[in-house]
């Protein structure tokens, strides 16, 4: 663990050579997730309700979302550049160190200008958070960190699945972006909203809904079974396979000439 | 104690043809090619042996030394390094080997290099006593000095290589893999890291294994040679016993005075101005001390130097030899 704060200071210091890119680039994230955030106010300033939902629990699910996939982004990027580690041969280098290889691939990028996404998706968890008429309670505080937990794991393993491809194939694997970036964008209103094959799929194939909808039911009050709040934790089941899948392809590595 | 047997390892690469059509053409219709990257490579390493890998590129050197150093997995064969299988018992493994990718880098780019040494420290779990004696050894025998608190990326190259070799060393590796150690590096650089890896094969026992295409890297620094082609040892051997090999053909270059070059047998003359000329001659028919002897008993021979076949000519030659 403290090897962990070591490599993440090494790659804060890095990135802090290149000052105005890491600002630029932080604002950048900034900005585009604002535009995300636009749409959802200007939808409300026309309809009040999209089933039943309020605007400001709405806004509840999209930031919950958006902070999951923010902090995988920025801590879990060396999954998601994966592809770049086999093509410059820092894979090669893993391989040769005595640490695990899911630990020095965390350690490997660390992207701390996403910070700037998750920034914004924190503003609005605080602007959402009083303004929702959600009563309080113990319970319904551990759904919101269980859900970002969960939040987390699942997107984790969705980039740990993507890299686990690229052992594959390094063209076209943008199709994974359907996944990610689509689980994201989707993610930002109660899955129910799109109707019941979507929560299916969002429920049995990637395991969004378990901590982004079923909690969330808990979370506003329509249902009372306080069992959805551990829901969430399934989606740590979700990083076994991909992780399994992910052994596979390193089996089957075939690293670069030199 | 290195061990290979019947190592077999296949690559399926994707290939088309250039331009557009094809490109497209390739989206959909995907055409593969196994390229046989080792086909069957068999050798025993000795501890505290060096070991010089040569062979042509493509060959399979890398990735015998991948699959060596436990980051390709074979596709069948042994291989027992120090009593472990490199892929199955990788962190175990890894431990005890160093290694040099020459044309990467495996230093921390925007830091200064001792900060990358710290963290290599760390991730070996090298305790500090054990820690500063290698460094300040390494210090000295490369060099380092100042060029530590230098960051990585403001180095020249062969600062860089020597923060390499460190770097790759600081654990104490019973097994020291270099790949292309000296590619690009200039003269005194190349003698700096050629001594000390002799000093660190003497001094430590370290077992070396050398991939190199600069036969000068070969002929200074190993005993043994493997060459591999087309993915197999073609030849395990000395320096000397591959020299044997070689042709008998000689060059002897005279500066003489007075008189004319006698015409002898087996000698045949290259290249002849007033008072230089460049023979090649045949030294299993004339002996280069037979040459020089008689060519003085008729002109006054004022200096003259003799050689062999370059080692790269040698080199050039085998892989003829063995059409790879």
């Amino acid at each position: 663990m403290k090897l962990y704060w070591k490599l993440v200071l090494m790659q804060l210091k890095s990135q802090m050579q290149y000052k105005a890119s890491f600002f630029m680039t932080a604002a950048g994230q900034f900005i585009v997730s604002f535009t995300a955030f636009l749409s959802v106010l200007f939808l409300f300033s026309r309809f009040h309700e999209v089933q039943g939902f309020s605007y400001s629990e709405v806004l509840i699910c999209y930031s919950v979302i958006l902070t999951a996939f923010s902090l995988t982004e920025c801590f879990v990027r060396g999954f998601d550049v994966f592809p770049r580690l086999i093509r410059g041969g820092d894979l090669d280098r893993i391989l040769v160190r005595p640490r695990s290889e899911v630990f020095q691939v965390l350690t490997s990028h660390i992207e701390f200008s996403r910070l700037g996404r998750l920034l914004q998706a924190l503003a609005v968890l605080a602007y959402a958070i009083p303004t929702s008429e959600i009563v309080w309670s113990a319970e319904r505080v551990a759904a919101v960190f269980l859900m970002l937990a969960g939040g987390v794991a699942v997107f984790s393993a969705l980039f740990m699945l993507y890299a686990g491809l690229s052992f594959f194939t390094i063209e076209g694997l943008e199709f994974m972006n359907i996944f990610t970036d689509g689980s994201r964008e989707f993610g930002m209103y109660p899955l129910s909203v799109y109707g019941e094959g979507v929560l299916k799929f969002y429920t049995y194939c990637i395991p969004i809904a378990l901590f982004q909808y079923y909690p969330f039911l808990y979370l506003v009050g329509r249902s009372d079974d306080v069992r959805l709040i551990f829901l969430p934790l399934l989606g740590f089941l979700f990083l076994l396979p991909c992780y399994a899948f992910f052994r596979f392809g390193l089996r089957r590595y075939k690293s670069t000439g030199s | 104690m290195i061990e290979l047997k019947h190592i077999r390892k296949s690559f399926r690469v994707a290939k088309r043809n250039a331009g557009f059509s094809e490109a497209v053409k390739a989206l959909f219709r995907r055409e593969y090619e196994t390229v046989d990257a080792l086909r069957d490579v068999s050798f025993t390493i000795r501890d505290g042996e060096m070991v010089g890998y040569i062979g042509p590129n493509g060959a399979g050197k890398s990735s015998t030394i991948k699959v060596m150093s436990g980051v390709l997995t074979p596709d069948g064969g042994e291989c027992v390094i120090n009593g472990r299988v490199p892929w199955k018992d990788r962190v175990a493994h890894v431990r005890e080997i160093g290694v040099v990718f020459g044309q990467r880098s495996q230093l921390w780019w925007d830091v200064p290099v001792i900060d990358s040494f710290e963290l290599i420290r760390d991730i070996y779990k090298v305790d500090g006593a054990s820690y500063r004696r290698t460094l300040s050894r390494l210090t000295e025998l490369l060099d380092l000095g100042e060029i530590v608190k230098t960051p990585a990326r403001q180095l020249s190259l062969g600062q860089r290589m020597r923060c390499e070799i460190a770097a790759s060393l600081l654990h104490n590796p019973k097994i020291l893999f270099l790949d292309e150690p000296t590619i690009g590096l200039d003269a005194v650089s190349k003698l700096a890291v050629r001594d000390f890896i002799r000093a660190l094969n003497r001094e430590n026992g370290t077992t070396v294994i050398l991939t190199t295409h600069d036969m000068q890297d070969v002929e200074a620094l190993t005993e043994r040679i493997l060459l591999i082609g087309r993915g197999q040892i073609l030849l395990d051997g000395s320096l000397d016993e591959l020299k044997a090999r070689s042709s008998s053909r000689r060059t002897l270059t005279i500066a003489y005075e007075g008189g004319v070059l006698p015409q002898l047998p087996g000698v045949t003359v290259a290249e002849d101005k007033p008072g230089r000329a460049v023979l090649t001659l045949d030294a299993a028919v004339c002996p280069v001390s037979e040459a020089i002897a008689r060519i003085s008993s008729r002109v006054n021979v004022k200096d003259f130097s003799a050689a062999g076949e370059s080692v790269d000519e040698l080199v050039a030659s085998l892989y003829r030899e063995f059409s790879i």
